[in-house]
């Protein structure tokens, strides 16, 4: 942080500005909640976005319960839910139907828009990206601060809704209209509206990220840091970034129209001749419902590569850190990930396929689903490829850095039968389905996420996280994670609907033919999910005991990393650097022949 | 602690940081009015055959007034061109020039959205009545008669809704979900789909003559327009003019104004020119503020100014270039 040096006259006013916050010890507002720093914003991200997924999860188990026990009030929290929601949605402690679908809706939602995404792009992107390219921080820190802001209210605005006459939004974290428009007609203001509102917050949110991270990768990379020195997680934070910035807004446009749909009984996404109970809607119709559905999956498809995208940046910097060799491949990755950006937005209809869109348009969506594999595939590869021939150092970060490519592998490859149209026919709307995106999802994506905390927490804290703690947790959630998921597949190609809030037991022995021993399975799967939460309480206590009474880290670069973000003090100061950093090589320059060490940071010269 | 590149432009990309953002955020401005501008393509052609208001394409033509959206559209432009000449003052050095400029564009965003709000009011209060037999003629009421019969409906509505209430209080005792309460009636957004048939047996309207919509395939042209041409008002029924007409309530199936839920070209046409609306308003903001507040930054830092006002008439551009789309779009196709 050379300001005092580098400011000439002609700025003097601007850098007499910078300088003040340098030397001012800020308060707690500003320093906590009103903070410009992008270190800061990562861990309210972090923070936040966290509680979200611990909520998320708790949705997913009191609909597990619903599904292994069907008409069994809820252990614990039941009779607190009918008494803060009410008799229709619980009623003497049993989920309604109702309520299973404001569950159902808004574990999606949570999970997707409020945890996921948050965590990698803002609490990852936001933490990582400046100091690895680096830069003192973000191009434009007040619009960070917005972002997050914006993040926090759409986040609220979420939650109130459980809590508004009538519930949250319940037609899937889809929404699909005319489902969505028609289905709390008591309510003017409903779930549903709600849940657009909060949407159009988090969209502006995330909108205001993209710009910032694409400017600060364009424009604040360090001297020497060219295209090709960047870090992989970079890479994938920038593609991430573009994704997001022009696959949101059609949803966003999507989302007002339903909202005046909603508000001023327009018919956007009403057809005409719509009967509803029996009653003919007095709407103008004439509009389409498959026009929400092509503006919706038209971000939601880019949407998982920003789930995914970041995830493997985070493990390509885990595994090429911890086999001390350089990632195989790097150009490979890069083009690779471009390949996707571009791809992801050439996919979307695929998930439509039953809709009646007709057979040329799906034949071209299934070829170019079947040509985004490529690039999947090729990221996965070079991955597998690194660690041949290192000697890997298998500490918690790399222990889930390794799950993650199996893992991943199980949700790429149960993706294919999805992407044929004609197996797909079968599959769609299937348990399948939701095994699918839940192993790229949960052991892929959250794998990445806890590997990427176990990484980098030393150099956000100075301090390390319980090596122990660490792989009784890892080892707890590898377990449950496959107990979960994978019997899904099975209940899945039985011909198990993902939407019955019973667990399918309407289905059995109605001559439909869903077998005991399928239905049993919601209970295994309900148990698995009960393990893999206590198995969390080791992370949740490790992360926060590691706070107080983790041990200190001796040194700057605790992991021996070539990247820039190691480079800095710990935890690193507002400003980020000491001395202008420089690079003079690669990313991954570990185990050079001819080398002092077995590795060589990015600024190190010569 | 200094953000790098904040007015200088960085050698190997030659940009500032803002005109990084700006365009960036225009790309994703784009794919925003994009997704609205093929919404409006896929709803127009996939408006059902025979489907209300118009039988031929599904998709009513002239209900918005050309020579007012031609007017706008040059007073747009002009605060474009104005913006740029803003911004060529202050790279010459000269603020007063700068700041005469400015308010001149902003003059023009404001004198905008001042036609638009009038417009806006000539759709809420213009009427499309729908008959029974499938017609419907467009038009307007008499100021004397709609108020008379606005007070007649609204009166019936207070009492519907107090019987409502009752009923709803039983329902809510016996678990029963309540009814939805009758909306009040004002000359905008007047609907007659739920109640007040019998308030009075007729209404007297304005029919325009050609009237704007068409009719089911096979019927005769509306009796109501025919008819007019031949009576006693002829005179008047030129294209473009109006002829009274009595319209017995009887036959009518719903009275509705120029609003988005009438038809699925207003929503379309409200949404988008709403959504460019909140554009112009918020561009006009930031320009009134760098015209009005600017000075003070100007002697502290000029180029900061410059690029600040080059960054907010790029956005300026871009919704003038909306306009520029969406004018021939909702108003002559």
């Amino acid at each position: 942080m050379n300001t005092s040096t580098a400011h000439a006259p002609a700025h003097s006013t601007a850098s007499a500005h910078g300088a003040g916050h340098d030397h001012h010890e800020p308060g707690f507002w500003q320093k906590y909640i009103f903070s410009t720093d992008h270190k800061v914003i990562g861990i309210q991200y972090a923070i936040t976005s966290l509680l979200f997924l611990f909520f998320g999860f708790l949705l997913m188990m009191a609909m597990r319960w619903q599904l292994a026990y069907p008409g069994k009030p809820i252990p614990v929290i039941g009779h607190a839910l009918q008494a803060v929601l009410g008799d229709d949605m619980a009623n003497n402690g049993v989920m309604q139907a109702d309520l299973y679908n404001v569950f159902g809706a808004m574990h999606g939602t949570i999970m997707v828009f409020l945890a996921i995404v948050p965590i990698l792009f803002g609490a990852f992107g936001n933490y990582v990206t400046p100091l690895q390219i680096g830069a003192p921080d973000m191009a434009f820190p007040r619009l960070n601060m917005a972002s997050y802001h914006l993040y926090f209210l759409g986040g609220i605005v979420m939650l109130a809704s459980f809590f508004i006459p009538g519930g949250a939004a319940k037609s899937g974290w889809t929404s699909y209209s005319p489902l969505a428009t028609i289905n709390d007609p008591v309510h003017v203001i409903n779930g549903q509206t709600l849940w657009l509102i909060g949407m159009v917050l988090l969209i502006t949110s995330s909108l205001l990220g993209a710009v910032n991270f694409i400017t600060t990768i364009i424009q604040m990379r360090a001297k020497g840091m060219t295209w090709m020195r960047l870090p992989f997680f970079v890479w994938a934070q920038f593609v991430t970034a573009f994704l997001l910035l022009l696959a949101f807004p059609p949803l966003e446009a999507a989302g007002i129209m339903q909202l005046v749909d909603n508000l001023l009984k327009t018919s956007f996404f009403l057809p005409s001749g719509l009967v509803v109970n029996g009653q003919q809607l007095t709407v103008s119709g004439g509009g389409s419902p498959l026009l929400w559905q092509h503006l919706f999956w038209f971000l939601a498809h880019p949407e998982v590569y920003v789930l995914i995208l970041p995830a493997m940046g985070i493990v390509s910097e885990v595994i090429a850190n911890n086999t001390r060799k350089p990632l195989w491949g790097y150009k490979s990755l890069v083009y690779a990930t471009l390949s996707i950006g571009f791809l992801a937005f050439i996919v979307w209809a695929h998930h439509m396929y039953l809709t009646g869109m007709g057979t040329r348009i799906s034949t071209f969506f299934q070829t170019t689903t079947m040509m985004i594999s490529i690039p999947s595939v090729i990221i996965l590869t070079a991955l597998f490829i690194s660690l041949w021939g290192g000697s890997i150092r298998f500490n918690t970060p790399m222990l889930f850095a390794l799950a993650f490519l199996p893992m991943f592998g199980i949700g790429g490859l149960t993706g294919l039968p999805l992407g044929f149209n004609a197996s797909d026919i079968i599959l769609h709307d299937s348990y399948y389905v939701i095994g699918h995106f839940h192993y790229v999802v949960a052991p892929g994506t959250i794998f990445g996420i806890f590997a990427g905390l176990y990484f980098w927490y030393p150099k956000a804290t100075g301090r390390w996280m319980n090596e122990t703690l660490g792989k009784i947790h890892f080892a707890g959630s590898l377990l449950f994670m496959n107990l979960i998921f994978a019997p899904m597949f099975i209940q899945g190609l039985h011909g198990m609907s993902r939407r019955m809030y019973d667990g399918g037991s309407t289905y059995f022995g109605s001559g439909v033919g869903l077998d005991q021993h399928i239905l049993d399975l919601n209970i295994n799967i309900t148990h698995a999910a009960a393990g893999l939460g206590i198995f969390q309480l080791f992370f949740i206590f490790n992360f926060f005991s590691s706070l107080v009474w983790g041990k200190r880290v001796t040194s700057d670069n605790p992991w021996q990393a070539t990247t820039l973000d190691w480079q800095t003090p710990t935890p690193p100061p507002h400003g980020n650097f000491t001395v202008e950093p420089v690079a003079y090589r690669g990313p991954y320059e570990y185990s050079v022949p001819g080398a002092k060490t077995d590795f060589t940071p990015q600024n190190q010269a010569g | 602690m200094e953000i790098p590149y904040t007015v200088k432009p960085r050698p190997d990309t030659g940009l500032y940081n803002a005109k990084v953002g700006i365009w960036l955020f225009l790309a994703s401005e784009v794919m925003l009015f994009g997704a609205l501008f093929s919404s409006y393509i896929l709803l127009r052609v996939g408006a059902p055959d025979g489907f209300w208001p118009d039988v031929a394409t599904g998709w009513p033509h002239g209900l918005l007034n050309i020579p007012i959206g031609t007017f706008n559209t040059a007073v747009l432009i002009a605060s474009s061109v104005t913006v740029v000449m803003a911004w060529a003052a202050l790279k010459a050095g000269n603020f007063a020039k700068f700041k005469g400029f400015m308010i001149f564009t902003v003059i023009c965003a404001f004198s905008f959205l001042g036609i638009k709000s009038y417009e806006y009011n000539e759709k809420f209060t213009h009427y499309v009545v729908r008959l029974k037999d499938g017609s419907a003629v467009t038009g307007h009421f008499e100021h004397e008669f709609l108020h008379g019969f606005l007070e007649k409906a609204n009166t019936r509505r207070d009492q519907k809704n107090a019987e409502l209430r009752e009923a709803n209080a039983k329902a809510k005792l016996e678990g029963k979900a309540p009814k939805d309460l009758l909306p009040h009636l004002s000359n905008r957004f007047l609907t007659l789909d739920k109640f007040g048939e019998e308030t009075v047996e007729s209404v007297k309207m304005l029919v325009d003559i050609p009237s704007a919509f068409r009719y089911p395939v096979g019927t005769k042209p509306p009796a109501l327009e025919e008819s007019a041409k031949g009576s006693e008002h002829g005179e008047h029924a030129e294209p473009g003019g109006h002829v009274e007409k009595e319209i017995k309530l009887a036959d009518v199936q719903s009275i509705a104004a120029f609003i988005p839920s009438t038809a699925t070209f207003f929503a379309i046409y409200f949404t988008m020119t709403a959504l460019h609306g909140l554009h112009v308003l918020g561009g006009a903001l930031v320009l009134g503020y760098f015209a009005f507040f600017g000075r003070k930054m100007w002697r502290e830092e000029p180029e900061r100014l410059t690029n600040r006002v080059e960054v907010a008439g790029l956005f300026w551009h871009f919704v003038d270039l909306v306009w520029i789309f969406l004018f021939p779009v909702v108003y002559l196709l």
